[in-house]
């Protein structure tokens, strides 16, 4: 079998160019197969969220089921930063990254040098505690009834502003985020770290023995993926014009892993995206039929464990390598066949 | 002085008492042996020495610094490498990847983000001729779980081997090896003695002493005897152990 962990140097890459083009025009189609321009915007924001918290879970193989907590944290910090400080979309956004990736660094910090079972469960502890950090301190967050009123902040370009009020406004700023994290995120998989990072997820032990630092890599991945999700959580503020603590609870935190792991985050940079596209359409079509559409996801969900575990996007690749090795061997495959 | 030292290192896990007493010195450009009985805390000295494991007590030194109890990453840093009983590999991945993870040059931009190792037609090459080294030209793309025993038993001296080491410790390279690669993995040791300070661990003592310039015995936790292959079989313990029908 030949090796499929090859690298690339592009920054631009045809899956990534069919991501823009898809997701560039989806305000220009997604009423007509029956659907709603804020579930875009939506989309978008969990795909954002997804693709940080990947870093994570399939590329470094640590399962954090605390994750929710930081798209909160993110909500929180961007409100938090528009009402007392400074009502600046730049601003505020810079704020969601820097504050949520503070809270992943000193929580990663308690984490860094665990693996397996007993770094899930110290995921689980520090999501808990901030949960209901932001639960009880109402001062702050405004306990069960969230910070309400955030805005949707236009975007200051030099001399002009453009706003974000709309729903189809607000998609196109989603889509500037994602088009430019896509790329980042890109270039950090391919790049020395992200091979780094799919090693230790192979094997931690002989990282740290050709001499790598993997508490300090692991530490830096979990930071970079809650930055991620501040980003996330800041978007995610604005779209709902408020922060909320109903993502920070375990069971939105499982619902990412859910996501992430449907997509086949495991073996592709591209699972996440196609697990939040499969969730929330699932939610918007199963939902119009039946209104325990989680039950039927679910039980999707334990099929494809079951039966496909590297999910949609490990579907989609052994569908390729079939394709690919048919047209190798023509007359081979049609006498297998026949 | 001896490139590498280790003095009166003492390891227990809860009750019970691994490592009583080590004493060792390997000098520079030298094969240095292990052997002992299973259980003598081979692989757990080997574990100290590396820095996997913490000692209790005891120190151990390496060109002059002591390193006694730092992280691996950073003994690997100072040009120690190992290779494992165990194997160690990245799944994954192919021949060629496992290794040029381990390159210095890479390790060095670690961290880098914009630097595409596919393009990176030096490391490759240095990659290549690791894995040219230890006879596994011809198969840098295939994927590890595709390799044979012996070929990853090889990659397994080769990923060490990466990180350019000035001492390399190997751990029962022979393990599960029949009689056409033993005797091709004695070549590759000899070719690597040339060059690199080894310090190995074998159970096959034919293996052993047929390459060592000088063999430590442990047993009980503790160097039990020391000398160069000629002096050892004449010690009265391995004599008795008729190691091999060498005695």
């Amino acid at each position: 079998m030949e090796s499929d962990t090859k690298q690339t140097t592009a920054w631009l890459t045809a899956p990534i160019l069919l991501s823009y083009a898809v997701f560039g025009t989806l305000p220009f189609w997604i009423e007509a197969v029956g659907l709603y321009h804020y579930l875009g915007a939506e989309i978008l924001i969990w795909v954002i969220f997804a693709l940080g918290y990947n870093l994570l879970l399939g590329y470094t193989g640590l399962p954090s089921f605390g994750h929710g907590a930081f798209l909160g944290i993110g909500a929180y910090a961007f409100g938090l930063a528009q009402f007392e400080v400074w009502p600046n979309l730049w601003f505020c956004l810079a704020a969601a990254v820097v504050v949520t990736g503070a809270f992943g660094a000193a929580t990663a910090l308690f984490l860094s040098h665990r693996r397996g079972i007993y770094f899930a469960l110290m995921t689980i502890a520090f999501g808990q505690i901030y949960f209901f950090i932001a639960s009880k301190w109402t001062d702050v967050t405004h306990g069960e009834d969230g910070l309400l009123n955030i805005a949707r902040l236009p975007v200051p370009l030099g001399p002009v502003e453009l706003p974000t009020a709309g729903n189809i406004e607000f998609y196109y700023l989603c889509f500037a985020v994602y088009a430019a994290l896509v790329v980042v995120l890109w270039r950090l998989t391919n790049s020395p770290y992200g091979r780094v990072l799919r090693a230790i997820k192979q094997n931690e032990t002989r990282v740290a023995f050709v001499g790598y630092p993997v508490t300090f890599y692991k530490w830096s991945v979990f930071t970079l993926s809650c930055a991620v999700a501040g980003l996330a959580g800041g978007l995610f503020a604005m779209a709902q014009e408020g922060a909320y603590i109903n993502v920070m609870s375990l069971q939105w935190s499982g619902i990412i892993v859910l996501m992430v792991l449907i997509g086949g985050g495991f073996v592709s940079f591209w699972g996440p995206v196609l697990g939040v596209v499969l969730y929330f359409v699932a939610r918007d079509v199963l939902g119009a039929y039946t209104e325990t559409w989680l039950l039927w996801f679910g039980l999707m969900f334990m099929a494809l464990v079951m039966f496909k575990p590297q999910g949609l996007a490990g579907i989609w690749q052994e569908l390729v390598r079939r394709t690919a090795a048919r047209r190798r061997r023509p007359a081979r495959a049609t006498e297998a066949e026949g | 002085m001896a490139l590498f030292e280790a003095r009166g290192l003492h390891k227990r896990f809860g009750a019970q008492v691994v490592l009583e007493e080590i004493n060792l010195a390997f000098e520079a450009g030298q094969l240095s042996g292990i052997m002992g009985p299973n259980g003598a805390g081979k692989t757990t000295c080997f574990n100290v020495l590396t820095g996997r494991y913490k000692p209790d007590r005891g120190s151990v030194r390496f060109d002059g610094a002591d390193i006694t109890g730092m992280a691996p990453h950073r003994i690997v840093a100072r040009g120690i490498s190992r290779s494992f009983q165990i194997m160690n590999l990245f799944d994954e991945y192919s021949a060629l990847d496992n290794v040029v993870i381990a390159l210095p040059q890479v390790r060095a931009r670690g961290f880098s983000v914009t630097h595409a190792l596919d393009a990176d037609t030096d490391a490759r090459d240095r990659a290549e001729a690791v894995l040219d080294r230890v006879g596994l030209k011809g198969r840098e793309r295939v994927n590890v779980r595709s390799l044979s025993y012996g070929e990853r038993r090889a990659l397994e001296i080769g990923v060490a081997l990466a990180t350019e080491p000035r001492l390399l410790f190997v751990d029962e390279p022979t393990a599960g090896l029949g009689t056409g690669a033993t005797a091709r993995l004695a070549e590759l040791i000899k070719e690597l003695k040339r060059h690199t300070t080894i310090v190995m661990i074998e159970h096959d003592m034919r293996f052993l002493f047929s390459l060592a310039d000088r063999i430590s015995v442990i047993h009980w936790g503790q160097v039990i005897a020391e000398g160069t292959p000629a002096e050892l079989r004449e010690n009265p313990w391995v004599r008795r152990s008729n190691l091999g029908g060498l005695a």
